[in-house]
């Protein structure tokens, strides 16, 4: 039996035009339809980025560096100055930039694979050097783009495509705490791992990034790095809304929200 | 209590029905169609006249296609007309 089909109507408001406008679309964002797979949290970690970059008018003097991954493409979406990077290569490409140009502000966006993967050893020295730059590591756990392999960071017992029984610790090692190993580092600045699940940690991550981007505009210390610890609903092959409840029931016990590193106090 | 009263409008075009901004929304006054757009997604509906513009829709929304509007707290408590010269109002009393 199927119910029957009543088409839900949008409500309509007469006084729309006497009333406030309190959230929109960031203008930096450009107006096209994203690539991403419906609810990833890719496509909120952009926004928050670019709400980032119009609240501190930065827009103009911005070069980001995009990665290799899903959001490989980011430099379709931002309207501001990009370049791509070889895989795992964005840290070095912006240690490039921010040493020609110095004046600019800098950000790298990497996912995982590219980030705590491919791009380890450059990540950490990128860090240990302590270059001032903003680092923004979207954390899924998985390899999204090329179809849910496990990623160094996928956590014990998670089923995968590479790991049809699940995350074998005795073979396939441990998920990497990324934003704890480079916290240790002394030129790493400010460390968070944030996430944008819910209402509440997207206002406490767009905290964050604002965080991050100023103390690269005040210029005082070395790298700053944000995680955001990310859904990927196809790759885990779950529906958006169970992919955020498994976030809060699992993952979180494993990657703990909060700030890790927080910058000397003056 | 009096309630603020909020209003969002969606592009419907550019929505791919994750259903995330239906879950967060505290009033319970978002809803997926039934009918889809040209993307062939599901879209999201307003269908309770409760919205207070929290704007926590918009904030999980991964497509940016929500706009959130709020009515003013503030009413004018003065309306000047017809100001010819330079004068200087004080509002904090």
């Amino acid at each position: 039996m199927t119910e029957p089909l009543i088409e839900p109507q949008h409500i309509q408001c007469e006084n729309l035009d006497q009333m406030d406008q309190v959230w929109t679309r960031p203008e930096t964002l450009i107006d096209r339809k994203l690539h991403y797979c419906p609810g990833c949290g890719h496509s909120v970690a952009h926004r928050l980025i670019m709400e980032t970059i119009d609240e501190l008018n930065i827009q103009e003097t911005t070069i980001g560096v995009a990665p290799v991954g899903c959001s490989v493409f980011a430099y379709h979406y931002m309207d501001i100055d990009m370049q791509e990077a070889a895989h795992g290569r964005a840290t070095a490409v912006a240690t490039g930039i921010k040493r020609v140009l110095p004046d600019r502000i800098v950000f790298t966006y990497q996912g995982d694979g590219d980030l705590a993967a491919i791009g380890t050893a450059e990540t950490i020295h990128t860090i240990n050097r302590g270059e001032n730059i903003v680092i923004i590591f979207v954390n899924n756990g998985i390899y999204g783009m090329t179809g849910g392999q496990m990623a160094p960071t996928t956590l014990p017992g998670f089923v995968t495509s590479t790991s049809p029984n699940g995350r074998d610790t005795h073979t396939m090692g441990y998920p990497l705490k990324m934003a704890e190993m480079i916290s240790v580092l002394p030129g790493a600045y400010y460390v968070t791992r944030q996430a944008v699940h819910s209402a509440k940690s997207v206002r406490k991550a767009k905290k964050a990034t604002l965080k991050a981007f100023q103390y690269q505009m005040d210029g005082k210390g070395g790298t700053s790095f944000v995680e955001i610890v990310s859904n990927c609903p196809s790759g885990w092959k779950m529906t958006p809304v169970e992919s955020n409840q498994y976030l809060d029931d699992e993952i979180f016990d494993f990657y703990t929200l909060g700030d890790i590193k927080l910058p000397p106090k003056e | 209590m009096a309630k603020i009263k909020g209003h969002v409008t969606i592009r419907t075009e550019n929505c791919k029905g994750c259903d995330l901004c239906v879950h967060e929304c505290p009033q319970d006054s978002l809803q997926l169609s039934t009918a889809l757009n040209t993307s062939g997604y599901p879209y999201a509906v307003l269908v309770n006249d409760t919205c207070t513009g929290c704007t926590n829709c918009a904030l999980v929304c991964p497509e940016a296609v929500i706009t959130v509007f709020r009515e003013g707290k503030k009413k004018p408590i003065a309306i000047l007309s017809h100001v010819t010269e330079n004068i200087t109002v004080d509002i904090t009393s």
